[in-house]
Order: structure tokens, then sequence, then C-alpha cells
């Protein structure tokens, strides 16, 4: 009796824990209905109620597949998606930002090769699916890319007299300086938050180093061309010219009116260097209805000097990747995601840039338009390299970087970086 | 009490009625022992399942170097451990949980005194004050860490505030300034916990017998001496429990911290807590995040049994040594 009891409670507890992960045990194949548990980022409307909606007409058309959708902060994917792979019920079709992340995700041996599946829908999304492939299989696909660029203020340019956005490094001196004398932030940055540091890194780098290099380093993970060090110098000159706000490596970037995004979209502030989903960002943080009107967007200025070409962007992109579980059902369900319709749909939504030509056709917003073009024309889109770097390498070059922002380090220091965070160093 | 009988009867005596005497004794202390049994199994079963077996799958972990993806298969001994100890971000981390922990001693422990001494007086509006200042408490962290984010960018309310009072001079970048960040956070700690350590103190005080002021105020004793001779030792097991308290939680220290600097700028605000998160599980380095988890946690433990033995020994003697 005595000995029995913690036994009975201990299966009792054993009941109740494998009552909780019951829900998506049943192995169903390929044939047959088939649940799938989906984990996307978009907490907030109108992206929420779009998936949703997008999920319960694909169930439609295809009845034997149905949806459990799980909407989860960007943050929690760091946390949840390891553990998820790790255990034995993981979600079947999750949020996927590709590169070498994807790379450490496949050691779980959970994520669907979908090379295969996709290959009837993979051919109109070109070189935005390359994000998602690993070793020339494909382990995910985006449904809309991102690229970053300068957001300014146009009437804060004219006042300064800035007539026309700088497409070169000098132009964006003269700009920097002209604002500062008419008494505006020129250039409003995040740095509390870290990775809106490491765009202006990945910018200089991008125009420093040719689009072989670059393939090279991200593959070797190591920026031992010479070029790197030399875009850390160029930065160095560049932050050398006093850019940004006062105590900015205090400022978060989307939080709050004294926000990076916040200080452009209530005028304090005339450029900020953000992803393509920037004027949502601002439009939340000002009570001025028509500052999607009075923003405009240009691509990082050309530098004199490097072997990097001046058309490639710095992107990346949101996907999903599948799990082995309901592979063939999930893949279908992104061949859809990357549809004329649905990505119709997506375009229209302006929180990113369609993956298909057919998709960027029917974009509405200008800037929006003005974006695509640049990335249809790029002769390379780097993913972020915070992405494109196993995730450890990745964090250690972002973390590298910030604190060269704070006046720790230098060029060489975010060089070294790569190397020793991929030699396993802390 | 029976058994403390028993053991105090010299044992050569006699034993009246052994035979009768020793069933009962068997039969109660069989049932003794299935009470607590009963009793203790559910908590103990959560506490083996949720708290032991988590420090021990931790300090396995802590051996391996391991992404979080699939078996571990590379183990590296000691290494995490090394590698945390060596580093310069880590040990910065440790000062500053020190510093915080110290500050908090320093400041905090004076100001929540003297606060409960005030609002134990009568004085109007008493309440309403105590509320005020136990308010901040009840806000979560995040949603405190969130305001203070926002009230300290550089022109925002703070600034706005000291130079409307004039003292625009010591207006600060007070996130953005390495040397200043860490003040800037145990100052919105103090604002968030104060009210944790007056209510805490003013139960304490209730304790105090009025009978003893009374008689220390005939002997002539003025409030000074009466306070400090009389109410601070007897609120001395309170005082304990808050060191405690606090200091554990300096050590704990992160939510806010997370939120409000992510540990920046240049690390110049980690916390042992900051460090793990950042650099398990946004590295995806679970194996020496683990390890530095494991770290944390020692010291944590070795400071808790050190205080329990040596500083609150006769504050819980009763409650946690000899149960019978």
């Amino acid at each position: 009796m005595r000995s029995r009891k913690p036994l009975a409670l201990f299966a009792a507890a054993a009941m109740v824990l494998a009552g909780c992960s019951s829900g998506g045990a049943s192995d169903a194949s390929t044939e047959g209905p088939v649940t799938l548990t989906w984990w996307h980022n978009r907490t907030t409307e109108p992206m929420k109620s779009k998936w949703q909606q997008i999920a319960d007409d694909f169930h439609k058309t295809h009845p034997n597949t149905s949806f459990t959708i799980e909407p989860l902060q960007n943050e929690q994917f760091q946390t949840k998606v390891p553990l998820a792979l790790q255990g034995n019920t993981p979600p079947d079709l999750f949020q996927q930002w590709g590169g070498g992340a994807l790379a450490d995700q496949l050691k779980s041996g959970k994520i669907a090769d979908i090379t295969q599946a996709s290959s009837g829908w993979i051919g109109p999304l070109a070189k935005n699916a390359d994000g998602w492939k690993v070793g020339g299989k494909q382990y995910g696909a985006p449904y809309l890319m991102h690229a970053v660029g300068f957001w300014y203020r146009k009437d804060v340019f004219a006042g300064a007299g800035i007539t026309t956005p700088p497409t070169t490094l000098d132009e964006l001196n003269a700009a920097v300086a002209k604002l500062k004398t008419a008494g505006v932030t020129p250039i409003a940055i995040g740095g509390k938050d870290r990775w809106p540091d490491a765009f202006y890194w990945a910018y200089f780098a991008v125009r420093q180093c040719s689009v072989d290099t670059l393939k090279k380093a991200v593959e070797k993970t190591e920026l031992t061309d010479p070029c790197f060090l030399k875009a850390g110098e160029n930065l160095k000159s560049f932050l050398d010219t006093k850019p940004f706000q006062d105590g900015f490596v205090g400022t978060p970037a989307q939080q709050g009116a004294g926000s990076s995004a916040g200080l452009v979209a209530n005028g304090k502030a005339a450029m900020e260097l953000q992803g393509d989903w920037n004027p949502d960002v601002m439009q939340a943080l000002t009570e001025d209805k028509e500052i999607g009107s009075k923003i405009g967007w240009f691509p990082f200025p050309s530098v004199p000097g490097g072997q990097g070409d001046p058309s490639v962007m710095v992107g990346g992109g949101d996907g999903f990747s599948c799990t082995t579980r309901a592979a063939t059902a999930c893949a279908e369900f992104l061949g859809h995601l990357v549809g004329d319709d649905v990505q119709k749909i997506l375009a229209e939504t302006n929180s990113g840039l369609p993956v298909t030509p057919a998709g960027v056709a029917a974009l509405k917003s200008e800037p929006h338009k003005v974006i695509a073009a640049n990335m249809t024309k790029a002769s390379h889109v780097q993913l972020y390299f915070d992405t494109a770097f196993p995730t450890k390498v990745g964090q250690a070059l972002n973390d590298a970087i910030a604190n060269f922002f704070a006046g720790q380090g230098g060029p060489d220091t975010i060089v070294k970086s790569v190397s020793e965070a991929a030699a396993g160093n802390k | 009490m029976m058994s403390a009988a028993i053991t105090t009867r010299p044992p050569t005596a006699p034993v009246p009625h052994a035979p009768a005497a020793g069933g009962t004794r068997r039969r109660s202390r069989v049932r003794t022992r299935l009470e607590l049994a009963f009793l203790l199994t559910p908590a103990l079963l959560l506490f083996v399942g949720f708290v032991l077996v988590p420090i021990g799958v931790a300090a396995y972990y802590s051996l391996y170097s391991w992404n979080g993806f699939g078996p571990l298969t590379d183990f590296v001994g000691l290494d995490n451990y090394v590698d945390a100890f060596s580093g310069d971000v880590f040990q910065g981390a440790i000062g500053h949980n020190l510093i915080i922990a110290t500050l908090s001693i320093v400041v905090q422990l004076p100001l929540s005194i003297g606060l409960a001494l005030l609002l134990n007086r009568k004085l109007r509006g008493r309440s309403v004050l105590r509320m005020v200042v136990f308010a901040p408490y009840v806000l979560s962290e995040a949603v405190t860490a969130v305001i203070w984010l926002l009230m300290l960018q550089p022109g925002g309310f703070v600034d706005e505030i000291l130079r409307g009072v004039g003292l625009g001079g010591v207006v600060k970048l007070w996130l953005a300034d390495p040397s200043v960040v860490l003040y800037t956070l145990f100052v919105v700690i103090t604002w968030k916990y104060i009210g944790f350590g007056v209510i805490l103190l003013l139960a304490g005080l209730q304790g105090v017998p009025p009978e003893l002021r009374e008689a220390a105020a005939l002997d002539g004793a003025g409030a000074w001496q009466t306070t400090r001779h009389v109410v601070l030792p007897l609120l001395g097991p309170t005082i304990r429990i808050w060191v405690f308290l606090s200091v554990i939680g300096s050590l704990q220290l992160f939510d806010l911290v997370w939120i409000m600097t992510l540990g920046g700028p240049a690390d110049a605000s980690s916390t042992m807590a900051t460090y793990l998160f950042d650099h398990g599980f946004k590295r995806y380095e679970f194996g020496f995040g683990s390890a530095v988890a494991v770290i944390l946690f020692v010291i944590c433990f070795v400071f808790a049994l050190f205080y329990q033995r040596f500083a609150l020994r006769r504050d819980t003697a009763g409650a946690l040594t000899g149960v019978r």
C-alpha cells in the first residue's frame, strides 16, 4: 500500500502529461485526413486573420487538411522551436527564417526535405528560395521577402535643402551634414536592440566585397577576406561623422515615440536604415495619419573603392518549414502560399515583398514597389549575416558589431568574432 | 512530544506496561508515517519532477557542447565551465550581480526601514501612502521595464522632470552610457521593490509590543534610543529575511535588465541570467547555457545554505530544524 501510492501518483501524472501532448501524436503519413499544427509569427492584425482565412480557404478545397493555428511572438521561436524539435510532437509547419538557423535545426532530423514535393511550384520564386536551401536541398520556402534600405522623411529632407535622395556615400555624408545644420537628427538607429547596428556593417560589407567573396564567406563561415576588415574601417569613418541621435546605443528600435522608428515617424530624425516593414511600425508610433505619404525609400548608397556590386541588397524573408510527420500535406500548403492568389493577398498587406513576379506586380504601395524593383535587379541578395551564419556565429557577430557601435572593439574584433565563434570559443 | 518524553526518560528505568505501550506507539508511528507519505508525496513528486530532475538534467547537458538539436554526442567535460569563468563578459556579469546585491543592502535596506517607520506612525493619509509605496511592486517586471525604458530615453520624461526642477545638470544618457546604465537600472529596481521591503517591515513592526516602547519611554529613552535599541533588534528576523530575498533576487536579476538594455551597451549591464539567455538560448549553445545555469544555481544555493546556517539559524529554529 505504502509503496504503491507514489507509483499510482506517478502513473497519474504521466497520464496527465501524456494527455497534454497526445494532440499531434497520431501518425498520418501521406493519405487520409491530417491536421497541421501551424506556428506562425503574425500575432497582430491584419495578417493574423489573413492566415486564418487562407487556412480556412485551403481546407475548403482540400477537405483532408485542417489546421490548428498557433501565432507566436518572434522571440518565442528561438526557444520553442529547438524544444519542440527535440520533443516528439513538433509543429507540422512553422516560421522559418532560413540560413544557418535552418542548418542547425536539420540536426534534429525532423525537418522535411521538400525538394521533390516543391518541384512543381518553386520555380517562380527563383533566387528568393535560396535561403531555405541547405546543401542544394529545399527545406522550406519563403512566402514574403524582406529588404533593408533607408526610409526617409521627404518633408525633413526638403526642409534641409536636400532635393534628391543620396546615391553615393559622399552624398549621404553631405546629407547628414545638411540635416545637422538644419537642427535635425540625421539618422535614427535602435542600437539597444543590436540587430539594427548589424544592418550597417552588412551593407558596408556587401559594398566592399564581391558577390563571390560574400558567398564563400557564408559557405565557409569565415570573414578572412581583407574586404571585411575594410568594411569595418569604412563603417568606423561613417560612425565618426556622428550621424545618429544622442544615446543611440540605448534606443529601442520599435517601442514608443522615443524609439528609432518613432523618432522618424514624429519628424525628429530624418532617416532610418530599416526593413521594408518600417512604415507599419512608424504608423503605430505617431498620431500623424499622413505619415505613409511623408516617407520615401532609397537603397543603401554605393561606396567608393569597393569590389561590391552597388545593386546588392541585404535582406531576408519569412518562410515556413515542414516537419516530417505530415510533410506531403504541408508542402502542398506551402505551394498554395506562393501561388498567385495568396501572393496577391499578401501584396496588399504591405507586410513584406511577394516572392513571385505575379505577387510583386500586385503591390500597391509606392515605396514597396521601389524596393521590390531593387530586389529584382539586385545581382545578389545577401541574407542577413546573423541568419546566414550558424546561429551561434551570427549572434556573436551581432554582439561584436553592437559593441563596436558602443565604442568597444574595432573592425578586427568584428571579423575575429566570427572565426572565434565558429571555432567554439565563447 | 511523545518521543521527547521517551528520550528524556533514563534508559535504565523500568518500563511500565511495556508491551501495551509499545503496541500503541508502533501503531501510531505507522499512522504518522502514512500521514506523512500521504501529505508529502504530491508536493515531493512535483518538487522532484520540476526542480530536482531539471537541475540534474542541466548539470548533465552542461558537460556537452550541444546546440539543442539531435543527440548529445560532443562530450567536453568541464570545458563549458572553464569557458564561462574565463570570459570577460561573464566575469563582468557576476560583478554586476554583486554590485546590485551590495547596493540593495546598503541603499534599499535603510530606505525601507525609514519608510516603514514613517508609515507605521499615525499620520493622515497613511493607508494611501502605503498603497503608493507598494503599488510599483504589483506591476509586472515587463511592464515596469517598458515604462522606464520609454521614460529614460534622452529628452524623455525623466530628463524633462529633472530640467523642470532645475536639475538639468545631472541629466545623463541613462541607458546609453556604459558607466551609468547599471546604476540607472538599480534605481528602477529600487523603485519597483522598495514597496515589498516596506510591507514586510511594516508587518514586522506590528510584532513589536507597544508595552516595550512604553517601558523604554518610562525609563527615559528618547525616540531614537527606542528605535535603535528596542524596535530595530525586534525587527531583526524580518530584516534578515528581507536581506535573504533581496540577495537571491539580485543574483537572479533578468526580466527588467533584458527588456531595458539586453545587458548592453557593450555588456555594461549584463547579469548572470541575461548572459545565460544571451549565450545559451540566443546562440543555440544549450550545453554552455546549462553550465552557466548550474553556476548560477550553485552560487545561489551556497549563499542560501550559508545564510540559513549563520544568519537565519535563530529565526528559523523550530521551523526548519528539530522537527520533533
